[in-house]
């Protein structure tokens, strides 16, 4: 075993430190001379403080502390469940699960969404408050997927509510989910705004 | 149980049962009762209370649709004798209006199963204490496993805005269904593909 003594050492082995990637031409760890971070570091050493617009602070609060409503309809859950734990880990992203729609900012519509669940899904998304965000994932909330011609199964679930983000897949990837979590905050960043 | 004891045991059950049941068949290693719908409570009762059956577990109650037949549908019985380790499987016959007695009380397991069947086929039970749809859409129109139903059925809902609720509409499809074959076209299926005919060889 690796932590055991070995035959040319009587020292147990240890792991090294990681080392980081250094920049062959300058022999510092990639990204040291950035220009933007040299600018602020400068600036926060030499005055204290820095200057940017309000909404872009707003903006930026807001990326990073996004509550999902979690609305697992289906097997897609599963990965949304899978998203949420330590190999993907939303919540180095301040992407955090909330159960309580009043509560949360985002709902991930995950799964097939009957017509008897369709006024339940709308009520959950009244009871959000603005700003709110849907994320629509798998192919049966965006458009009905396998189930498109079925009797009681919604057609996509942007006949119910608004959606901003939608992910493909059946069911898409923990990854595949997290990119689009990635994207919607891409989005608030750019077309954010704090007027309603 | 091999083929020759199950035969064996449909033929004394059937015995047993005199005028409820009329025929008793092995298929697949299963045995299958065919019994009248009528008397479905009694024929239940046996099948539990008996000490040489002992079929005390409901495994399922559903039914099968037959749209060409007189009496549409089967109503089938699942039940599971751990005494004897032998399933087995009663099947009554039903149409749309034939009132199946509800085995409630004798099998209470059997509510959620009933509703089903109701919901799903029409199949109507009587004596049954909650008859309400199980799994379909409040205010849902039709029996859905029916053969006769259409697989897109007759509504689809959509939130409006002007209204601020979800509206049920009349379906209204962008594309048709389509039917695939899944035929593999090296076993026998022929897609022409436009233009590759001038290429056929004249035979």
């Amino acid at each position: 075993m690796g932590l055991s003594p070995t035959a040319t050492g009587s020292s147990p082995a240890i792991a090294q430190a990681p080392k980081g990637i250094l920049d062959p031409s300058t022999g510092k760890p990639v990204g040291a001379n950035d220009p933007f971070f040299l600018e602020v570091n400068h600036e926060l050493s030499d005055k204290g403080f820095f200057v940017a617009a309000a909404d872009d602070l707003i903006t930026w609060a807001r990326t990073g502390s996004l509550m999902w409503m979690t609305f697992g309809l289906a097997c897609c859950a599963v990965e949304m469940m899978q998203v949420s734990m330590p190999r993907y880990d939303v919540e180095r992203f301040g992407f955090a699960p909330r159960a309580s729609p009043r509560q949360s900012d985002v709902m991930i519509v995950a799964g097939t969404l009957t017509n008897k669940m369709a006024p339940a899904l709308r009520k959950v998304y009244d009871q959000m408050p603005e700003p709110r965000y849907v994320i629509s994932m798998g192919s049966c909330a965006n458009g009905g997927g396998y189930y498109h011609y079925s009797y009681s199964v919604v057609r996509g679930c942007d006949r119910i509510v608004p959606i901003d983000i939608y992910v493909p897949g059946c069911p898409p990837t923990a990854e595949a989910l997290l990119y689009g979590v990635l994207l919607l905050q891409k989005k608030i960043r750019r077309i954010g705004t704090i007027e309603r | 149980m091999d083929d020759g004891k199950l035969d064996a045991l449909g033929q004394t059950i059937v015995s047993a049962l005199g005028g409820a049941a009329s025929a008793h068949a092995v298929a697949f290693n299963q045995l299958t009762i065919t019994v009248d719908a009528g008397k479905i409570v009694d024929v239940m009762k046996h099948l539990r209370d008996d000490p040489a059956l002992r079929f005390v577990n409901i495994t399922d109650v559903t039914a099968v649709d037959y749209p060409g037949r007189e009496k549409r549908f089967d109503v089938v019985y699942h039940l599971l004798s751990p005494t004897l380790n032998e399933r087995i499987r009663v099947r009554a016959e039903a149409d749309e209006n034939t009132q199946v007695p509800s085995i409630i009380d004798v099998f209470p397991g059997a509510d959620w199963f009933e509703r089903e069947a109701y919901d799903l086929y029409g199949v109507i039970f009587t004596g049954h204490p909650d008859m309400r749809r199980l799994l379909t859409d409040y205010g849902f129109d039709g029996h859905p496993l029916r053969k006769d139903f259409p697989l897109t059925g007759f509504v689809e809902v959509r939130y409006d805005d002007q209204e601020k609720r979800v509206l049920y509409e009349p379906v209204r499809l962008n594309q048709e269904f389509r039917k695939f074959d899944f035929l593999s076209p090296w076993e026998g299926a022929d897609y022409p593909l436009p233009g590759d005919e001038k290429a056929e060889p004249k035979a």
